[in-house]
């Protein structure tokens, strides 16, 4: 956007330390996000909430598109996780610890199902 | 820690202290556990919405039969609005990606301008969901019929005189006479009882979205706090525009609720 200014994130790039009681030193090795690569994200997911909402209506049987429907917002969910949140840039112990949590998850996914389908509540 | 500076240069080791091996302040650090912890508890809300939707299977609500209205607009289109509350909230992720670009580039004007478009896009999508709350406690003019034992009884929609009880089975002729002669018509749903099905699809529908739609009001608290604190030029006294990062954060994981939110309601 501003060309200008493209000196003063360069000086960032060494790192800075935080103007707190921590005085913590962080490096800053953030490659800027260009706009181009943001505007290419806002259209993927665009073009993929559009082609649910167009499959929805389509008469693929039910059992197969739910699984479309689950690949296609974990694409998306994985645009917005690495683009727009910028994980994609941190450090990789940073990224497994906060993926590797949703492990579980899956397994909250696999028993409640299966405690689902034996559940006894009155209709 | 007197000297920071000194310290993290002679510093070999990477977890030795005096500064960050993961290369993140600890605020942004903060953020993304306290988001994980959030993902969680929206996990375990969607993950106890399927579980109870796998067990009713056969008498669930279809969302897209119940959500079907859409502004100025008479008769029903299906998934139209839901898709257009989407595309809002995919907008203004938009607009708080450019507003942290600009705040990497310390340009204020930018920052403040993003951010501001950010925070009515905001707006706009809890607009939208308070009218979509609307109709559904609203209801149709049809409503279904509480029937005397207190279990609601739904019309067919397209068949006359014929009913579905909320055990599933379907009733016609006389019974079903009976059953419209004995009890009560209601409209909408509430946390009790569900016009357009088992009431659980109401108290599901309304935790999990009431329960989002808090969390993009927090957001845009937040965001006007921020904006106006970059009016002011906090952040260029600061030197770095990082809180617009932080808010930067939770604004998108609240926009990718809502694509899970998306899915498993209104698609599957």
């Amino acid at each position: 956007m501003s060309q200008e200014n493209n000196d003063h994130s360069e000086k960032h790039e060494e790192g800075r330390v935080t103007h707190d009681i921590h005085h913590q030193f962080v490096e800053e090795h953030h490659k800027e996000t260009s706009t181009r690569t943001i505007w290419i994200t806002f259209w993927i997911l665009l073009v993929v909430t559009m082609l649910e909402v167009g499959i929805a209506f389509t008469s693929v049987p039910r059992a197969i598109l739910i699984w479309i429907f689950i690949a296609l917002t974990l694409v998306k969910a994985y645009y917005i996780v690495f683009n727009f949140m910028h994980l994609g840039h941190e450090r990789k112990p940073l990224i497994y610890s906060i993926l590797l949590p949703f492990v579980l998850i899956i397994y909250l996914i696999v028993i409640a199902l299966y405690e689902g389908s034996v559940l006894d509540i009155a209709g | 820690m007197s000297n920071p500076a000194v310290a993290s240069n002679t510093q070999t080791n990477e977890w030795g202290g005096g500064k960050s091996p993961l290369a993140v302040s600890w605020g942004k650090m903060y953020m993304w556990f306290f988001l994980v912890s959030d993902a969680f508890t929206f996990s375990s809300l969607l993950i106890a919405y399927g579980t109870m939707r796998h067990r009713l299977a056969d008498i669930w609500p279809k969302a897209d039969d119940v959500f079907v209205h859409f502004p100025f607009v008479e008769g029903h289109i299906k998934l139209a609005y839901v898709g257009l509350m989407t595309f809002i909230l995919i907008m203004s992720s938009v607009t708080m990606v450019l507003a942290v670009d600009a705040g990497h580039k310390m340009n204020r004007k930018s920052v403040a301008w993003w951010l501001g478009l950010t925070i009515i896009g905001g707006f706009i999508f809890l607009g939208s969901q308070a009218w979509e709350w609307y109709h559904f406690i609203h209801g149709t003019e049809q409503g279904a019929i509480l029937m005397a034992d207190g279990t609601v009884a739904h019309f067919i929609e397209g068949v006359a005189n014929s009913l579905k009880l909320s055990n599933g089975t379907i009733v016609d002729g006389a019974r079903a006479q009976q059953i419209i002669d004995t009890g009560t018509v209601f409209h909408g749903a509430n946390m009790v009882h569900n016009e357009y099905g088992h009431p659980l699809f109401g108290n599901f529908f309304f935790f999990i979205t009431g329960f989002h739609g808090f969390h993009v009001f927090s957001g845009v608290l937040i965001n006007i706090i921020i904006w106006i604190n970059v009016l002011r030029g906090v952040y260029d006294r600061r030197g770095h525009y990082e809180q617009i990062e932080k808010t930067g954060l939770y604004w998108h994981f609240v926009d990718l609720v809502w694509v899970f939110v998306f899915t498993f309601f209104y698609l599957v």
